[in-house]
């Protein structure tokens, strides 16, 4: 786009730029254009196996961390019933304790809670993106045919180009929503298993917040649901 | 007009709407020089949502090239930084 006589480079033109150097390794083969297109289809071919175990490693990441969910859940209602066992005893000190424990918990579960729905909004577009390029290796199929069938090789030349423009732009795109969609799962494994190991040990309080300030805050809201829990299990108790 | 918005496929869009789209797309630029992270998400996802809204899906049949591409609704901060920077999306 041109500003005050000069051409300013925007995320759109930028984001074209990164999709077209995608694309070029595709088309640089362009010689024989009967071979091109046949390499064109296996690859799409394979790019639309990659999207299936996209869309496959998503809803397994999104099962486990239902399960660790449920997992945390457990933990944090065995948590309350031992500090309802500690307040009939009479030990303050031990049911303390236990919700402090619980506390910590929550706040992993409503991340969890965040990631699940992440990674549902992943596995609904990955599924969408499947659908698209299904429709289209199809479709570029038909029309590979027709252009081996009905085009000298002069004229295949120019038709090969245009369609392996559209699908390339295609392939690149998927490409990138699926490298993109593996990272994010990658990242989220970490988590897991960092939470997994922190849950284990019994050691949560450094896990909540990245900061002084917010570990701080995230202390007087932990003390502030550590007591609204131990007065409600004292009324339960009639202590 | 076709635009891709990049993992949601493509639309087709009046050709009218490039005016608006330039305006976002020329404050984006200035949000990325300017380091503002929450701004820059907000008017990301006014682009996208301008171009969803004046504009309808392709049939996923059809085999064309768009105008324009449009990043991930879900760019972040880092990878906007790294597409200006000229290093792709994702590092190779």
């Amino acid at each position: 786009m041109v500003i005050m006589g000069y051409i300013k480079m925007g995320l759109l033109n930028r984001m074209s730029t990164v999709v077209r150097a995608k694309m070029n390794t595709v088309m640089d083969r362009v010689e024989d254009p009967n071979e091109t297109l046949d390499y064109s289809y296996q690859k799409q071919l394979e790019l639309l196996q990659n999207v299936k175990r996209g869309v496959a490693e998503v809803t397994t990441s999104k099962k486990r961390l239902e399960l660790q969910k449920a997992k945390l859940a457990q933990k944090m209602d065995q948590l309350d019933s031992q500090a309802r066992e500690a307040i009939k005893s009479d030990r303050e000190d031990l049911a303390r304790q236990a919700l402090e424990r619980k506390s910590a918990l929550s706040v992993q579960a409503q991340s969890l809670d965040q990631q699940i729905a992440d990674l549902g909004q992943e596995q609904a577009k990955l599924e969408a993106t499947e659908g698209r390029l299904s429709a289209k290796v199809e479709s570029f199929r038909v029309k590979k045919e027709t252009i081996k069938a009905q085009y000298s090789a002069a004229e295949a030349q120019v038709k090969v180009t245009e369609s392996l423009t559209g699908i390339s732009e295609e392939m690149a795109d998927v490409g990138l929503s699926v490298q993109r969609s593996e990272d994010k799962i990658e990242t989220m494994k970490a988590r897991s298993l960092a939470l997994d190991e922190l849950v284990e040990k019994g050691t949560l309080e450094d896990f909540t917040g990245s900061d002084d300030i917010e570990r701080e805050l995230a202390k007087i809201q932990a003390k502030s649901s550590v007591e609204s829990d131990l007065d409600r299990l004292k009324a339960e108790e009639g202590k | 007009m076709i635009i891709r918005i990049m993992g949601e496929g493509q639309f087709r869009v009046s050709s009218a709407l490039l005016d608006d789209l330039n305006v976002i797309d020329n404050r984006i630029v200035d949000r990325v020089a300017e380091d503002d992270e929450a701004s820059f998400k907000r008017d990301l996802s006014a682009l996208i949502s301008t171009i969803k809204g004046n504009g309808e899906p392709l049939d996923p049949t059809e085999i064309v090239e768009s105008d324009i591409i449009v990043p991930p609704g879900d760019l972040t901060f880092a990878e906007a930084k790294r597409v200006f920077s000229g290093c792709g999306l994702i590092e190779d």
